[in-house]
């Protein structure tokens, strides 16, 4: 277990180093930041004073280790456009994007498990196949287009909810939360229930996969021979068995979730992380999208690691796999 | 295991049928059980559709929405149903903010979505192939960089992955398609790759190398062709994520340059005018994007059970 804690943890280093050197050239490539950084009436020397300043007249390993050194205490450089620090910007706008990815993975769980539950146990009820048919749906529909529907629908012609924002926010522990309020709630539902959307399907179907499985096995023929209510049996017998490939799907899939909120934070102006960075690569601020994508780098690493970790203590035939 | 062993069995059960009746070609066979499916063959008719709307846009749109100088400001942002206003055209599904005919930026957005998918997946498939073959048949070391780079790759949303590439790239048609391609070698890599695995044991492998015959002869001429079945899935079901993703990031501006919209670029161009309750701009363009995946995954699915030996009945 040690081994293979220590191992992963090489290899997460490893792929935090690529992704800074494809970073750092990536970031090259942008073009001369002289030019974004020195006003344009600059003369020449001018122009030379400022290369020297931020070491861009040093060779390239030179340049790549003070990116790293900088990285690794934190400082990205200044965002062009907002005039703060940019890893600063990145973490304030942090929590806005937890929130509203971990109500979508709410809103998938809450939904997606008793609708898959009763898919598998009346596959062939009218309300079983109208599930399922709606998981494929779920699964072809673009969400982009999905999210900006809903819009149409429940604010241009219903106007039941507002199309952008966080609305009313409450401050606990100096971080700004819109599920305290009601206000909160009606701005958080829509874009939480569209990045939903994809993962309720998912889930929607390995639920009723699994429950068709469950409904098979001897373990729960016994349970109703032995006289067990209904409910029982699939509460307790069917809802345990099946819950670790769903709990292991949840983990993974909460980065994805993360990584798409990109497209819903868009559409629905949701101050998070994912329309930092849109906004930032349209302007080309340079600073934020360095920063954006390490942090996010660091942030999957992360998840993927505590992912394979609990996999290989919820089912120890991985880690054997894998030894 | 399931799908590695695809192409060993497929070949073996066309080899009896083959015997049982003989006038039947493997691909006759094919045909037939796919036409089984009902809502498989309606898929297949939407699709061939969609690709020869695409192939033949200049000659069926009623106009060409590239051409500037033919639109006329006056007749922007025009209901379904109005005609323009020199009288001559009906904007069947309404025109956008510059006055272009919707049905026609549809059918030019078709040709950039489907064009842009299909060659990212032929170039991905050729790139994924050719790593998997060769980690699969070399093996040891080759093997594992190649596939722990393919591992660490997959772990990573592709939305991420593309938007960390186009970050640094600006929009284009051959950068979006750079960046699907990077997305995607990975999927093949593994499938190519667990197929070459079962493949390499076979006799006929053997056979070959007793031969003498080159290693890139035995790779492709022989390792290859039985390694075909799960990959032609794979790649039915990613041209249709392909689209899919690359409308999403046209959405997002990382896509398309804004010169040659594809349906995501469409749908993004609506967006602005959906608030004022001028929904054909952003809605047409999604229902186009939609009837494509969903014709496109229909195909995939069937025929992922008509390449998987376990469901055939023969």
């Amino acid at each position: 277990m040690l081994a293979f804690i220590i191992r992963r943890l090489l290899q997460s280093v490893g792929v935090l180093l690529a992704m800074s050197i494809i970073v750092f050239v990536g970031v090259s490539s942008l073009g001369d930041p002289v030019d974004v950084m020195a006003p344009p009436d600059a003369t020449q020397a001018e122009r030379e004073a400022t290369r020297v300043q931020m070491g861009l007249d040093k060779p390239l390993p030179v340049q790549y280790w003070r990116f790293l050194t900088g990285a690794l205490s934190g400082d990205l450089g200044r965002s062009f456009a907002y005039g703060t620090p940019a890893v600063k910007l990145i973490v304030e706008r942090m929590p806005a994007t937890l929130e509203l990815a971990f109500t979508a993975m709410l809103i998938a769980v809450v939904l997606g498990i008793p609708l898959g539950l009763w898919a598998g146990l009346k596959p062939n009820s009218f309300a079983g196949k109208t599930i399922m048919t709606g998981s494929i749906l779920g699964f072809s529909l673009p969400t982009f287009w999905v999210g900006l529907m809903m819009i149409m629908l429940f604010s241009v012609v219903l106007g039941w909810l507002p199309t952008s924002g966080r609305g009313e926010t409450v401050e606990v522990f100096g971080i700004r939360w819109s599920f305290l309020t009601l206000d909160g709630w009606r701005h958080l539902l829509m874009p939480a229930l569209n990045l939903a959307l994809f993962k309720l399907s998912l889930i929607i179907r390995l639920t009723k996969a699994g429950t068709q499985e469950a409904l098979l096995q001897d373990y729960v023929k016994f349970a109703r021979a032995k006289g067990l209510s209904p409910l029982r049996v699939v509460g307790v017998h069917v809802l345990k068995n099946i819950m670790i490939p769903i709990v292991t799907v949840i983990g993974l899939e909460f980065g994805s979730v993360i990584a798409f909120s990109i497209v819903t934070e868009t559409i629905f102006a949701w101050p998070g992380m994912g329309k930092l960075i849109i906004d930032s690569i349209a302007v080309l601020d340079r600073p934020i999208i360095v920063a954006y994508l390490l942090v996010i780098v660091i942030m999957f690493v992360m998840i993927n690691l505590v992912v394979d970790l609990l996999y290989s203590v919820l089912d120890p035939r991985v880690r054997l796999a894998s030894e | 295991m399931s799908e590695s062993s695809v192409g060993a069995v497929d070949a073996q059960s066309a080899a009896v049928v083959q015997k049982a009746v003989p006038e039947q070609t493997p691909f006759r066979r094919f045909a037939a059980t796919y036409a089984e499916s009902r809502i498989a063959m309606f898929g297949l008719v939407v699709l061939i559709f969609l690709v020869l709307v695409a192939v033949f846009a200049p000659w069926i749109a009623p106009q060409d929405p590239y051409d500037l100088a033919k639109l006329d400001i006056m007749d922007s942002r025009m209901q379904p149903g109005d005609k323009s206003g020199d009288g001559k055209l009906t904007f069947v599904l309404g025109s956008d903010g510059q006055g272009r005919d919707m049905l026609s930026a549809i059918i030019y957005g078709l040709r950039i979505s489907i064009g842009v998918g299909v060659i990212a997946t032929v170039i991905a498939l050729a790139i994924g192939m050719s790593v998997g073959l060769l980690a699969g048949y070399v093996g040891g070391r080759t093997e594992s960089i190649i596939m722990r780079i393919a591992d660490i790759q997959l772990s990573f949303p592709a939305i991420l992955l593309a938007l960390i590439l186009l970050a640094f790239l600006k929009p284009g048609i051959g950068n979006i398609i750079l960046a699907l391609v990077a997305v995607q070698w990975a999927y093949y890599a593994r499938t190519t790759r667990s197929a070459a695995l079962v493949e390499r044991r076979k006799e006929y492998i053997e056979a070959a190398r007793g031969l003498g015959l080159s290693p890139l002869r035995i790779i492709f001429r022989h390792l290859l062709p039985n390694c075909l079945p799960p990959l032609i899935v794979v790649a039915a079901l990613q041209v249709a994520s392909a689209i899919a993703l690359e409308a999403t990031l046209s959405f997002l501006g990382l896509g398309v340059p804004v010169t040659e919209p594809s349906l995501g670029l469409l749908i993004s161009n609506g967006f602005r005018f959906l608030l004022s309750g001028q929904y054909w701009i952003s809605f047409f363009p999604g229902v186009a994007l939609l009837i494509t995946i969903v014709s496109i995954n229909l195909v995939a699915d069937r025929l992922r059970d008509v390449l998987n030996p376990r469901l055939q009945t023969h």
